[in-house]
C-alpha cells in the first residue's frame, strides 16, 4: 500500500490549496497566539478555527481531490493492486495530508506557545476531526459519479454538523425542558463529531464551568479519564465507520 | 488467454452488455468497433476490473479476474485520456508504477523503446501537470509497454498524437503484435485498425454482432478496405423497420 | 508591704515551677496527676498511648524535639479522645496526636478545650484524628501552626479539622487542614481571627461559618476543597485577601454566602471555580477589587440580594461572568474590568462609552435548562448571544456596568510564601 501512499502525499503536498492552508492557519494561529495576553484566550480562538475551518477545509479539499483524481483511480486500478489499496492509499493520502498542514499551521505554534495538556488536547481534536471530515468527504464521494452533486452533498454535511445539528439539538432541549434530559444530551453529543470534539476540549478549558452543570450524568461522564477515553473512541469511530463504508462501496463501485 | 462467459451488466435500466460471450487468443490484434454507446468501453473496463459484471466471469489464462488483481500484471492499458496527479514529474508516474509491481515483474526486463523513441528522458522531471495532451498521451503509452505485457489494451492510441508519434507507437505495436502478444485495440482512426489488427470485433447494442479475422471478412465481402466493410456493417443494422438508434 | 508580697509570691511561683522530664505513658500520666500550676511537662520521643487524659490546670505540655519527625507521638489506638483540657492557661505543643476514634455520640478529639480561656496549642500535627482541635465555649485561645491531616472516609464519619463552638476572641493562624470534614468550622464564634491558613481536599467546606458575627479572615488559601468555602448567617465578617482555587463541582463555590449582611470582601482571587461567589439573601455588602478569574462563572447573584456594590473587580477569562435567577436588580456593578467587554473609548478617560451586559443569553438558557450548557463555544451559542446583544430580551435589561473599566485593575498578587504552614 505504501507503494502508492508515498506519491499520493507527494502529489497533494505539493497542491497550492494545501500550502494556503496551511499557511493560513499558520497565520491565523500565531496572530491569535499573539493579539491575545492570555494564552487560554488564544486557545479559544483557535477552538472556533477548528470546529469550522478544519471540517469545512477538509471535507472539501477531499471531495474536490476525489473527483479530480478519478481518472488516475481509474489508470490505478488497472495495476496488479486492489481496489482497498487504491481507497486506501488515497484516504491516507489525503489523510495525512491534511494532518500535517494542521500540525505545521496550529500544533507547531501550540506547541511552542501553549504546550499544556490543554494545549495538546486541542492539537489531538484537531486532527481527529480532519480525518472524520476526510472520511465523510470519501463517503459522499464515493455515492456520486456527479463532481458537482459530491461536492453538494460535501457541504450539506459539513453544515448540518457544523451549524444545524446544534440548532435542533437546542431547539429540542428548550421544547422539551420538562423531561429529563440528561442522556438525551449525552446522546446528541456523540452523534456530531464535531460536538465531541468541542466537548473534549472544553473538558480541559471551561472545566469549572462545565463541572457546575446540574446535569450530573453528562458532567460525571466526560469529567472522568474513561469518559475522555469514550470520547475519543467514538470520535475514532466516526473516522472508522464512514471510511469503511466508503470503501465497501468503492469495491463494488463501477468505475 | 482472455474468455468471457455470459457476461451481463446494465446501468440502471440500460443494458450495456448482455451475455458476452468470447474468447482472445494470443498472437491476435484485435480491432474492437462499435458505434458509440455500444458497450465497447465496458467491455474493456470489465476486463480491467474497472466495471464489475452482473453475471458471468472472465479468465485470464484460465484464471478467473474476480477477487484476484494479479492478473493484471500481465496487461498494459492505455487509456483514451491520462489523467495524472498534477504535481508528480514523470520520473516519479514511472517509479511508482514500477513501485506496485516490485516482487512481480523483474525490473530488468522493463522495455523503454517507447521512452526512448519519444525523447521522454529529456522531460522526466517535468511536472505531468505541465504536460500537453499529446505528451500525456505519450506517457501512457510508455507505461503500457514498460513491463513487456502479454496483453497490451489500447484505448484510441493515437488519438491527440502527432504523426510522427503515431507512426513511431504504430510500429511498436506492430513490433509487439509480431511477438506474438495478444492486442486489444479500439479507435476512430478506421485505416489505423487496418494497418494494425489481425481481427474485428463488431459491438452494438451490447451484443457481439460479429468477430471474424480481418481477412475472411474481406473475402467475405469482397472489400479491400475496412471502412467499407463497417460501413456494410452498420447498414445491415439501420433496416427501416427497427426505429433510428439514438447514436446517428 | 503589700508590694513584697506580690514579688515575693511570683518570685515563689518561679522557684517553684517545676520541670518534669517524661520518658513513657505511666510517667507521663503521674506528672501529669502530680504538676501543679505552671509546672513544664517535656516529653521525650517516643510512642505514649493516651486515652481521654484530662488536663485541668494550667501546665506546658511540650514536646522534647523541634522537628515534626521527632515529636513525641500520643495515640489512642482508635479508642477515644487524647486530651480534653478544662483549664485556663494550658499551653500544648510540638506533640504528634494519632488516631482518635469515632463515634455518633461524642465528638473525640486530638486536643479537646472545654470552657477555658487563654489557652494556646502551637505546632502540633494532627494524624487521623476525628476532630483535629475542638473549642467549646472558649475565649481567648491560639490555635497556631498546627498540622491536621486526616483520611476521610464519608462527610458522616468524618469530622473536622479545627472546629470552633460558641467561642469569642480566638485566633486561628498558620494551620494546615487536609482531609477532614470541614477544615475549619466556626459556629457562634465573635471577634475573631482567621489568619494565613492552609485548607484543602477537605471533603466538605475548607471553611465552615455560621452565626459568627464580627470575624475576619485573610490571607488564607482555600484549594480544592468538596465545596469551597461557605460563610452564612453573619453580620459584619471581613473576608481580606484570600485565594478561592479549584474548587469544582455541582456544588462547589469559591465562597458560598448566604444571609450575610454589612460585610467586606476585598483582595482576594477566585481562581478556576465552579462559581467564584454565590450570593443568597445577602445585602449590603461590598465586593471590591477582587480578582475573578477561570472560573466557570464567576459570580452567581441570587435575586434575594440587594443593596451590594460589586465594584473595581477584575473579571478575566470566566466562561461566564455573572449569572442570575432574576430579572430586577437591586445591586450596584460599576467600574469592573470585564475582559469580555468590546466597546470602545472615544475619550481616553479609561471608561468604557457603552455598557457592558456581564450575563449572557446563553447563561440565562444554561439557567433554565441546564443541559444546554452542551452546546457551550458552539456556533449556535455565540450566535445567540450576538443576537441578544443586539436585541436583549432573555437577560435582566437593567443588570449592567455602565462604566466598564478599559484595562484591568492592578491588584497586589497572592503571595503564598507569606503563609508558612508546616507540613510534613
Amino acid at each position: 500500500m505504501n507503494k502508492v501512499i508515498k506519491y499520493v502525499i507527494y502529489d497533494i503536498l505539493r497542491n497550492k490549496f494545501v500550502m494556503s492552508y496551511t499557511l493560513l492557519l499558520l497565520l491565523v494561529s500565531l496572530a491569535f497566539f499573539g493579539f491575545e495576553a492570555d494564552a487560554n484566550k488564544g486557545l479559544l480562538s483557535l477552538l472556533n478555527i477548528i470546529l469550522m475551518v478544519v471540517p469545512l477545509v477538509s471535507i472539501i479539499f477531499t471531495t474536490i481531490q476525489f473527483y479530480n483524481s478519478y481518472e488516475f483511480l481509474e489508470l490505478l486500478s488497472a495495476q496488479p493492486i486492489g481496489r482497498k489499496t487504491i481507497f486506501l492509499s488515497q484516504y491516507l493520502g489525503i489523510g495525512i495530508s491534511l494532518c500535517l498542514a494542521f500540525v505545521i499551521g496550529v500544533g507547531l505554534p501550540t506547541i511552542l506557545l501553549e504546550g499544556t495538556t490543554k494545549g495538546l488536547t486541542l492539537i489531538l481534536c484537531g486532527l481527529l476531526l480532519t480525518l472524520v471530515f476526510v472520511s465523510l468527504a470519501l463517503l459522499a464521494s464515493v455515492c456520486t459519479k456527479d463532481k458537482a452533486k459530491g461536492i453538494g452533498i460535501a457541504l450539506a454535511i459539513w453544515f448540518y454538523f457544523s451549524i444545524v445539528y446544534d440548532g435542533f439539538v437546542l431547539t429540542a432541549l428548550l421544547s422539551f425542558s420538562d423531561y429529563p434530559l440528561e442522556k438525551a444530551s449525552l446522546f446528541f453529543t456523540t452523534l456530531n463529531p464535531s460536538d465531541l470534539a468541542r466537548i473534549i476540549i472544553l473538558m480541559k478549558l471551561d472545566i469549572s464551568a462545565l463541572l457546575g452543570m446540574t446535569g450530573a450524568i453528562f458532567q460525571q461522564f466526560f469529567s472522568s479519564i474513561l469518559g475522555i477515553f469514550i470520547a475519543i473512541v467514538l470520535l475514532i469511530l466516526w473516522i472508522i465507520v464512514p471510511a469503511w463504508r466508503a470503501l465497501a462501496i468503492f469495491n463494488k463501485k463501477d468505475l | 488467454m482472455i474468455r468471457f462467459e455470459n457476461i451481463s451488466k446494465t446501468f440502471g435500466k440500460h443494458t450495456v452488455l448482455q451475455n458476452i460471450a468470447l474468447t482472445f487468443e494470443q498472437g491476435q490484434a484485435v480491432a474492437i468497433v462499435g458505434p458509440n454507446g455500444s458497450g465497447k468501453t465496458t467491455l474493456i473496463k470489465s476486463l480491467l476490473g474497472m466495471v464489475i459484471p452482473d453475471t458471468g466471469s472472465i479468465y485470464v489464462d484460465n484464471q478467473n479476474i474476480k477477487h484476484d488483481f494479479s492478473y493484471r500484471s500481465k496487461i498494459g492499458y492505455m487509456p483514451q485520456i491520462g489523467h495524472y496527479p498534477p504535481n508528480l514529474s514523470i520520473r516519479q508516474l514511472i517509479e511508482m508504477m514500477t513501485d506496485i509491481r516490485k516482487g512481480i515483474i523483474d525490473s530488468k526486463q522493463l522495455d523503454f523503446d517507447i521512452i526512448k523513441d519519444f525523447e521522454l528522458e529529456k522531460i522526466y522531471e517535468k511536472k505531468l501537470g505541465t504536460l500537453s495532451g499529446g505528451t500525456k498521451q505519450k506517457v501512457s503509452a510508455a507505461l503500457a509497454f514498460l513491463f513487456d505485457p502479454q496483453i497490451l489494451i489500447l484505448d484510441e492510441p493515437t488519438a491527440g498524437l502527432d504523426p510522427l508519434a503515431s507512426e513511431i507507437l504504430k510500429q511498436k505495436i506492430f513490433k509487439e503484435k509480431n511477438k506474438g502478444k495478444l492486442i486489444l485495440l479500439t479507435s476512430h482512426i478506421l485505416s489505423d485498425l487496418e494497418e494494425l489488427s489481425s481481427h474485428l470485433l463488431y459491438i452494438q447494442d451490447g451484443q457481439i454482432q460479429l468477430f471474424k479475422q480481418l481477412s475472411q471478412l474481406k473475402e467475405e465481402y469482397d472489400e479491400t478496405r475496412l471502412s467499407k466493410i463497417i460501413a456494410r456493417l452498420m447498414q445491415v443494422k439501420l433496416s427501416p423497420s427497427l426505429p433510428q438508434p439514438y447514436w446517428v | 508591704m503589700k508590694k513584697l508580697t506580690v514579688i515575693f509570691i511570683l518570685l515563689s511561683q518561679l522557684t517553684f515551677a517545676k520541670t518534669w522530664k517524661v520518658n513513657n505513658t505511666s510517667e507521663l500520666l503521674k506528672s501529669v496527676a502530680h504538676s501543679s500550676k505552671n509546672d513544664s511537662v517535656i516529653v521525650k520521643k517516643g510512642i505514649y498511648h493516651i486515652t481521654n487524659l484530662i488536663i485541668d490546670k494550667p501546665i506546658y505540655l511540650i514536646g522534647g524535639e523541634s522537628q515534626p519527625q521527632n515529636y513525641p507521638i500520643f495515640d489512642a489506638n482508635y479508642k477515644g479522645e487524647i486530651i480534653t483540657v478544662k483549664s485556663s492557661g494550658v499551653y500544648i505543643g510540638k506533640i504528634e496526636f494519632r488516631h482518635v476514634g469515632e463515634t455518633s455520640s461524642i465528638d473525640w478529639a486530638g486536643i479537646k478545650v472545654l470552657e477555658s480561656s487563654n489557652v494556646t496549642i502551637k505546632n502540633n500535627y494532627f494524624r487521623d484524628c476525628y476532630f483535629g482541635v475542638y473549642l467549646s465555649a472558649c475565649t481567648k485561645i491560639q490555635v497556631l501552626g498546627n498540622t491536621v491531616i486526616g483520611h476521610p472516609k464519608e462527610e458522616q464519619t468524618t469530622g473536622n479539622g479545627i472546629h470552633a463552638w460558641k467561642c469569642d476572641s480566638i485566633k486561628i493562624a498558620n494551620n494546615y487542614v487536609q482531609g477532614h470534614r470541614d477544615g475549619i468550622y466556626f459556629e457562634f464564634v465573635t471577634n475573631s481571627l482567621i489568619r494565613q491558613n492552609f485548607t484543602t481536599q477537605n471533603i466538605r467546606y475548607g471553611l465552615h461559618f455560621m452565626f459568627s458575627h464580627n470575624d475576619t479572615y485573610e490571607l488564607n488559601q482555600f484549594v480544592n476543597n468538596g465545596a469551597g468555602v461557605a460563610v452564612m448567617y453573619t453580620k459584619h465578617v471581613t473576608m481580606r485577601s484570600n485565594l478561592f482555587k479549584n474548587n469544582w463541582g455541582g456544588a462547589a463555590y469559591g465562597i458560598l454566602l448566604k444571609d450575610i449582611s454589612d460585610s467586606q470582601i476585598q483582595h482576594n482571587q477566585f481562581i478556576s471555580n465552579t462559581v467564584g461567589i454565590y450570593l443568597e439573601g445577602c445585602s449590603r455588602t461590598n465586593i471590591i477589587q477582587n480578582e475573578f478569574s477561570n472560573d466557570g462563572i464567576a459570580m452567581r447573584i441570587q435575586a434575594s440580594c440587594d443593596d451590594n456594590l460589586i465594584q473595581n473587580n477584575n473579571f478575566i477569562a470566566n466562561t461566564f461572568d455573572i449569572a442570575t435567577n432574576g430579572n430586577s436588580v437591586y445591586n450596584t456593578i460599576l467600574k469592573n474590568y470585564w475582559e469580555k467587554y468590546d466597546g470602545y473609548d472615544l475619550n481616553h478617560d479609561g471608561i468604557g462609552d457603552v455598557a457592558y451586559r456581564p450575563v449572557s443569553l446563553f447563561s440565562t438558557l444554561i439557567e433554565r435548562v441546564p443541559q444546554t450548557m452542551m452546546l457551550l463555544r458552539s456556533f449556535t451559542a455565540s450566535l445567540l448571544d450576538k443576537i441578544e446583544k443586539i436585541i436583549p430580551s432573555l437577560t435582566p435589561e437593567n443588570l449592567k456596568d455602565e462604566s466598564p473599566l478599559m484595562k484591568p485593575i492592578r491588584l497586589v498578587p497572592f503571595n503564598p510564601k507569606a503563609v508558612t504552614v508546616q507540613k510534613s
